[in-house]
């Protein structure tokens, strides 16, 4: 078998939750390509039934701003960096069909241009940080949201809520996919990644909750037709 | 659909993104999330290189400022990023009359 030069370790990028090659097998590689496809097209068509002219140029700016905040990584515990997902947010934002579009674009350009995440991994990786943070996200906000009667303050508990635990389930579904490809042993790797990811999400909550507010405060009328917009 | 009606939204949003992007120098190095579980647990040697490189690790090869290098990789980043994701939201809503429902009374029926 081929030695493995240190050094060349080194220069191996894994961003926090960006699966690169080599860490998922062809079978998860392909189931992941499969369920990121589906869900991705569900999310066209509902999309494209329910898109409202506003919503284009925001959808836009989401993705430029969460692909940039993503660069960003903060410090964590332990010589551990994190950096924002932003499936949260954007689902706050968007509402998780346009988000998981705009979620799509950014950890598509990551992969394709950037080389953050693997090729093979993108379907995966995809599932996990536009899927499953985007859907996760929004069904724990509009859980949350449902209390904002009591008081205006409630939907930061619940933008802060949707982005820690969106974080939490993308990495359980990474480690779940490491397991599959036995990689790493789910006792090993979901302790580990939740653990980890619980850190990182106070981070993602922090910056969701800020920018919400900064939403809330500059373009209120972005906001208005949120969170009706999905459900029937 | 007009976009210029939007220019103020759209330059002063992606105007932050591309602000963000000039801190990114200041960015934590520190291996993340799955890096650190990676090499804590002993599988990062299964990472494999990239099959090609653009720009890789959001640091523009050609330049020789590494600072410099990652804000541009950033920007560049931010302007594909949201061109992608309008063209996909214009077409979206440029065909968006195929598929409304024609009225607005009843709920929509099952797929």
């Amino acid at each position: 078998m081929a030695m493995i030069d240190p050094a060349s370790l080194e220069s191996i990028e894994a961003p926090a939750m960006h699966i690169p090659d080599g860490f998922v097998s062809g079978p998860v590689a392909g189931v992941g390509f499969v369920l990121a496809g589906v869900a991705i097209g569900f999310a066209v068509w509902r999309t494209n039934r329910t898109i409202g002219e506003r919503f284009v140029p925001f959808m836009g700016v989401m993705a430029a701003f969460i692909f940039a905040a993503q660069m960003m990584n903060f410090p964590v515990a332990g010589g551990t960096s994190g950096h924002m997902v932003g499936g949260a947010l954007a689902a706050i934002l968007l509402g998780p069909w346009a988000a998981m579009i705009a979620m799509t674009a950014v950890v598509g350009v990551q992969a394709l241009v950037f080389q953050d995440g693997g090729l093979a991994a993108l379907g995966a990786n995809v599932f996990n940080m536009s899927v499953v943070a985007c859907l996760v996200g929004y069904v724990v906000y509009t859980a949350f949201i449902r209390f904002s009667h009591i008081a205006p303050w409630v939907r930061y508990v619940a933008a802060f809520a949707a982005a820690w635990f969106a974080v939490e389930l993308a990495a359980i579904a990474c480690s779940i996919e490491l397991a599959l490809s036995d990689t790493s042993p789910l006792t090993v790797a979901l302790p580990a990644m939740v653990g980890v990811h619980a850190a990182i999400g106070v981070g993602e909550g922090l910056i969701t909750v800020a920018a919400v507010a900064f939403v809330t405060a500059t373009r209120p009328d972005l906001l208005v037709a949120q969170v009706p917009v999905m459900e029937d | 659909m007009k976009l210029q009606h939007y220019l103020g939204l759209l330059v002063v949003g992606i105007g932050i993104a591309v602000l963000i992007t000039f801190f990114s120098p200041l960015a934590s190095s520190e291996p993340d999330g799955l890096e650190k579980v990676a090499e804590n647990e002993g599988f990062i040697q299964e990472a494999e290189d990239a099959p090609y490189e653009v720009i890789a690790d959001y640091v523009l090869p050609w330049v020789d400022n590494e600072d410099v290098g990652t804000i541009l990789g950033g920007i560049i980043g931010v302007l594909i990023v949201a061109a992608i994701t309008l063209i996909a939201a214009v077409v979206l809503w440029r065909l968006r009359g195929a598929q409304r429902p024609t009225s607005s009374g009843g709920g929509p029926g099952q797929p």
